[in-house]
């Protein structure tokens, strides 16, 4: 997705940076990962991005969580898959998926001293690739929650950090009986692009940390985040962040889709601002997505959700629309042209919305009804790639 | 002794019955990871418990046990009780 390329001047050996032309940035054509509850596929797109070429269904059978490009050698693929009731893997593709391996030894909790309560990785649920000067680095969170690292490609996890046994965290996290539905997600791992030792993470539930020593300790970002009435909005445990995004273009500014609502922090800033009190009031600010422009801090888009009464987790009305804010969350436009007018009860999952760093933006989400969609033109157009699909659990776009 | 595979595991063994050696049923599953690497972490966990819905038989007798002793004529059974929707 950057909008840049490194050039090597033969005669000086020195690297300078040159900004693509908009001709060159058009000839990367996107690819679509998109995990399921049955299984994977891959879209191509053709260069004009009108076309999507369906390769698929990879692991047909199996849930898979989210399948990831290494964004630094562009050729690496990671998917995370649970089988039937057999222990959860990670497959892992070195030819784009035409062929995949296990990895050796996926992520797995300690093992816990006799007596003690004792967990095990139903499933990984989020991927997230280490910076281009950590090359072979990936983080990975589970359900139960959990943080992993792999330091050689996703062959080998081990835990990271101290999270995973320590006993404030360890509450925090709740247990398979709390948060979502098919269980607990550690997610929204990510890596400040500036710093190896900068990192976040959501815990649904569990609230939002950052480490600013490489994982040696964390402190909980909560300050300004509302929760389900009643509840103490002090404690890390009722705070359920969906989505955390960073903005590439300006590594300080994170926003959140949380459980209620939509947030915006500037660091070095520690509170959050509800953004999300802007949208209209019919649809309100509760949703799962979250998408952030890969070149304007100001810009990003929210799918929001029926987050009523008993939690329908439909499209508010039976109307999805994608909404827009081109100014850090001030104002909301509503974008539904080419989506279903109406009795379309499908919502779009945390994972499932992600950008390319074409120009315009192109977005891409898909539904829990199996259908995947594409807008060439930031949203204000959609048109449907893909239908009959599985449950659509995650959506990531990459750039060839 | 002959172990049979159950259809899941199929990726991993390409056969039905497979050969695997050891005195109990957790030294068998060992040898069937050494033979095919990562089945045993499909069906026990990192807390050397048993994962839902995997079930061993020997000689047709359920085991619970991963101490539990085997012998080389010991017929070892895995199976996958499917269920849910």
């Amino acid at each position: 997705m950057a909008g840049h390329t490194a050039k090597t001047d033969r005669r000086t050996k020195k690297t300078t940076r040159a900004r693509r032309s908009p001709a060159a940035r058009a000839a990367h054509r996107v690819l679509l990962m998109v995990a399921t509850r049955k299984g994977a596929w891959l879209f191509h797109g053709d260069g004009a991005r009108r076309n999507f070429r369906a390769d698929g269904p990879h692991f047909l059978g199996h849930t898979i969580h989210h399948v990831v490009l290494d964004p630094r050698d562009r050729r690496t693929l990671l998917a995370t898959a649970r089988t039937g009731h057999l222990g959860p893997v990670i497959f892992r593709s070195t030819d784009l998926g035409r062929s995949w391996k296990e990895a050796a030894k996926p992520p797995a909790f300690a093992k816990v001293a006799e007596g003690e309560k004792d967990r095990a990785v139903d499933h990984t649920f989020w991927l997230t690739p280490g910076r281009p000067q950590e090359p072979g680095l990936w983080y990975a969170g589970t359900s139960p929650q959990g943080l992993f690292r792999s330091l050689d490609g996703g062959i080998s996890w081990e835990p990271f950090s101290y999270i995973n046994d320590d006993p404030q965290f360890r509450a925090w996290m709740g247990t398979v009986q709390d948060g979502t539905p098919d269980g607990p997600k550690l997610h929204s791992i990510i890596v400040d692009p500036r710093d190896a030792n900068h990192l976040y993470f959501g815990m649904s539930g569990g609230a939002v940390h950052e480490s600013t020593d490489g994982g040696r300790t964390f402190r909980t970002l909560i300050k300004g985040l509302e929760v389900v009435e009643g509840f103490d909005r002090a404690n890390p445990m009722f705070h359920d962040p969906h989505c955390i995004r960073l903005c590439p273009s300006n590594p300080d500014r994170l926003y959140q889709q949380n459980h209620c609502g939509i947030y915006r922090l500037d660091r070095p800033g520690d509170e959050w601002l509800r953004i999300g009190k802007s949208m209209p009031k019919r649809v309100g600010d509760i949703g799962f997505p979250l998408v952030v422009h890969p070149r304007d801090a100001d810009t990003v888009w929210v799918f929001p959700m029926d987050g009523s009464t008993v939690w329908p987790r439909t499209s508010p009305e039976g109307r999805p629309a994608a909404y827009l804010t081109r100014n850090g969350g001030r104002s909301w436009q509503r974008l539904d042209a080419g989506l279903p007018k109406g009795q379309a009860w499908w919502t779009v999952k945390r994972q499932a919305m992600a950008a390319d760093g074409h120009d315009p933006v192109g977005l891409y989400f898909g539904n829990t009804g199996g259908e995947l969609w594409a807008s060439r033109d930031e949203g204000r157009r959609w048109n449907c790639i893909a239908r009959h699909l599985p449950e659509i659990y995650a959506v990531e776009t990459a750039e060839r | 002794m002959q172990v049979l595979i159950p259809t899941p595991l199929l990726s991993y063994t390409g056969k039905t019955w497979v050969e695997a050696e050891g005195g109990t049923l957790d030294a068998v599953l060992a040898d069937l990871d050494r033979r095919y690497p990562g089945i045993r972490f499909r069906m026990i966990d990192e807390q050397e418990q048993m994962r839902p819905h995997i079930r061993f038989f020997v000689n047709n007798e359920q085991v619970f046990d991963l101490a539990r002793s085997l012998r080389p004529d010991d017929r070892l059974m895995i199976v996958q009780a499917l269920s849910g929707g």
